[in-house]
């Protein structure tokens, strides 16, 4: 039969000399493998004291954005929703009352923005479909809960801090 | 001081002797659960247990405790007697070997020769054999109560396992008899202090009694009563809370004894080299002489740890292969030489 790749290794089926049917020096070898492992470098990262680091395209936690005079950039479009593969996202609009101009950039604005992290596949591509640069992952993961609830994130765990007043 | 003509200095003496012994045994078999995890891991380029105080020393306490307070489970359908008389009996089995062990010379306190050994009996190799051969019955009792055709599997395998090891055990045994021509463990470290070790003398001999002694404390390769991924635990597959516990605690004392045993006979016990030649006071070499025997049996220890992690299980075939196809014509035939050159040196 022809070999389907160039990698395929005969079986060596010979019959077990004496040497090796005594399987003691083949225990030995294993012993020594063994040993060299016991004083080698460990693999372990002891987690919360040392963190490795995450590569710099990590999709992480979602943040909701503002612009530099710390209005909401989205406008509920609901694009992201749309392009979210786990539907993970859910948003209700409202429009901008008069006043509020120096809290929603746009006339349109999210009223309830919510995003299921159970759901979540962190694909990214919210961020892709956002035409407003409302919406983006940052460099951390959600953290543990106890309850479901407590991973559905609305608008006060998403939206970054005002850089104007700081909160 | 005599009272009712009892030796009460002596009972109070053996007493403290015996607790001792028994807090020593228990002490390091909490810890050699601490070191199996570490050995585990350090084999498997991990660090182990580091959470529960400094280099998780605190470990076995949290495991203890946890152990400790588990719900208790008996299987409704399980004999409670055998149920609960099976790890008991494991556990007193384990603790008992001790007693024989001599854990090093005489001791001089004001003007009392205290000996550190609990019992030093003539047949003390027979006494140990006779307890660890009962040491199978609690993982057989409790492989039977537990009403589970895994543990009863796993009963039946260490049953078969125990009988055909300890025939080339004994085997071992009787040609270091017809060396040292003494059952008293006291005896043969003290002829082992005047000369080389009998390792020396029967290095074949220590060999099967090192394989045996894998067997008879269930250890892997030969953990096959216990075999996680075929009977799921066999005999303590139905325990929980300290009757498991007991159980695994069994098992690290019966390593520790054993491990202690093989120094004592094999390895100069309590002897070490140069020990009548330091210039220091008795006292301080009975002292140093259970330092010896302490290092010794912990090597033993790491040598179970270390072969645990390195050799997978037999099938039950090749156990039974080897113990009787292999083990025994060996230690028959370690025996023969070992009597025809005891005889020659007689004439």
């Amino acid at each position: 039969m022809q070999a389907l790749t160039n990698r395929a290794k005969p079986v060596d089926r010979r019959p077990m000399t004496f040497m090796e049917k005594l399987y003691v020096p083949a225990i030995a070898k294993g012993m020594g493998i063994t040993l060299k492992h016991l004083f080698q470098r460990k693999a372990t990262v002891s987690f919360p004291e040392k963190k490795r680091d995450f590569s710099p395209v990590f999709r992480g936690l979602h943040v909701l954005n503002r612009d530099e005079e710390g209005r909401e950039r989205c406008t509920a479009c609901g694009l992201c929703a749309v392009a979210c593969p786990a539907e993970a996202i859910t948003m209700e609009a409202a429009e901008r009352k008069t006043g509020e101009e120096n809290l929603y950039r746009e006339e349109k604005y999210a009223a309830r923005y919510e995003i299921n992290m159970l759901r979540c596949i962190f694909c990214g591509f919210c961020e892709e479909a956002c035409p407003k640069d409302a919406i983006y992952m940052s460099e951390t993961f959600a953290p543990s809960n106890y309850q479901r609830k407590g991973f559905i994130y609305g608008k006060d765990d998403l939206l970054i801090p005002d850089p104007k007043t700081g909160k | 001081m005599t009272l009712l003509s009892i030796d009460w200095f002596f009972i109070i003496e053996k007493i403290l002797l015996i607790s001792a012994v028994l807090v020593l045994s228990l002490v390091v078999a909490m810890y050699s659960t601490w070191g199996e995890r570490k050995v585990a891991a350090w084999i498997q380029d991990r660090l182990g247990p580091n959470r529960a105080g400094p280099m998780g020393l605190l470990q076995p306490l949290a495991d203890g405790g946890k152990l400790f307070f588990k719900e208790e489970i008996i299987p409704t359908n399980s004999n409670p007697f055998l149920f609960i008389l099976g790890p008991s009996i494991a556990m007193v089995v384990a603790c008992m070997t001790s007693a024989v062990i001599p854990w090093g010379d005489t001791l001089t306190i004001a003007g009392r020769t205290i000996s550190l050994q609990v019992a030093d009996v003539n047949i003390g190799i027979l006494f140990i054999f006779g307890v660890v051969s009962m040491g199978v019955y609690g993982i057989m009792v409790g492989g039977w109560a537990s009403n589970n055709k895994y543990s009863l599997l796993a009963s039946v395998r260490a049953a078969s396992q125990i009988i055909s090891y300890e025939l080339p055990m004994g085997l071992a045994l009787i040609a270091l008899l017809m060396l040292t021509g003494t059952l008293s463990l006291k005896e043969i470290v003290e002829q082992q202090r005047h000369d080389l070790w009998n390792v020396v003398y029967q290095p074949l001999g220590f060999f099967i009694f090192l394989i045996c002694a894998f067997a008879e404390c269930n250890r892997t390769p030969f953990d096959l009563p216990e075999a996680e991924n075929e009977l799921n635990g066999g005999y303590h597959l139905e325990y929980s809370s300290m009757k498991l516990g007991f159980f695994l605690f069994a098992e690290y004392i019966n390593m520790f004894i054993s491990s202690a045993l093989m120094a004592t006979m094999y390895f100069g016990g309590y002897a070490f080299p140069y020990m009548d030649s330091l210039g220091l006071s008795p006292n301080m070499i009975s002292l140093l002489g259970f330092a010896a025997l302490f290092i010794k049996t912990l090597l033993f220890i790491f040598f179970f740890m270390w072969v645990r992690w390195t050799i997978p299980r037999f099938r039950y075939d090749q156990l039974m292969r080897l113990g009787w196809k292999v083990l025994i014509p060996l230690a028959l035939a370690n025996m023969l030489i070992t009597g025809g050159v005891v005889l020659l040196r007689q004439h």
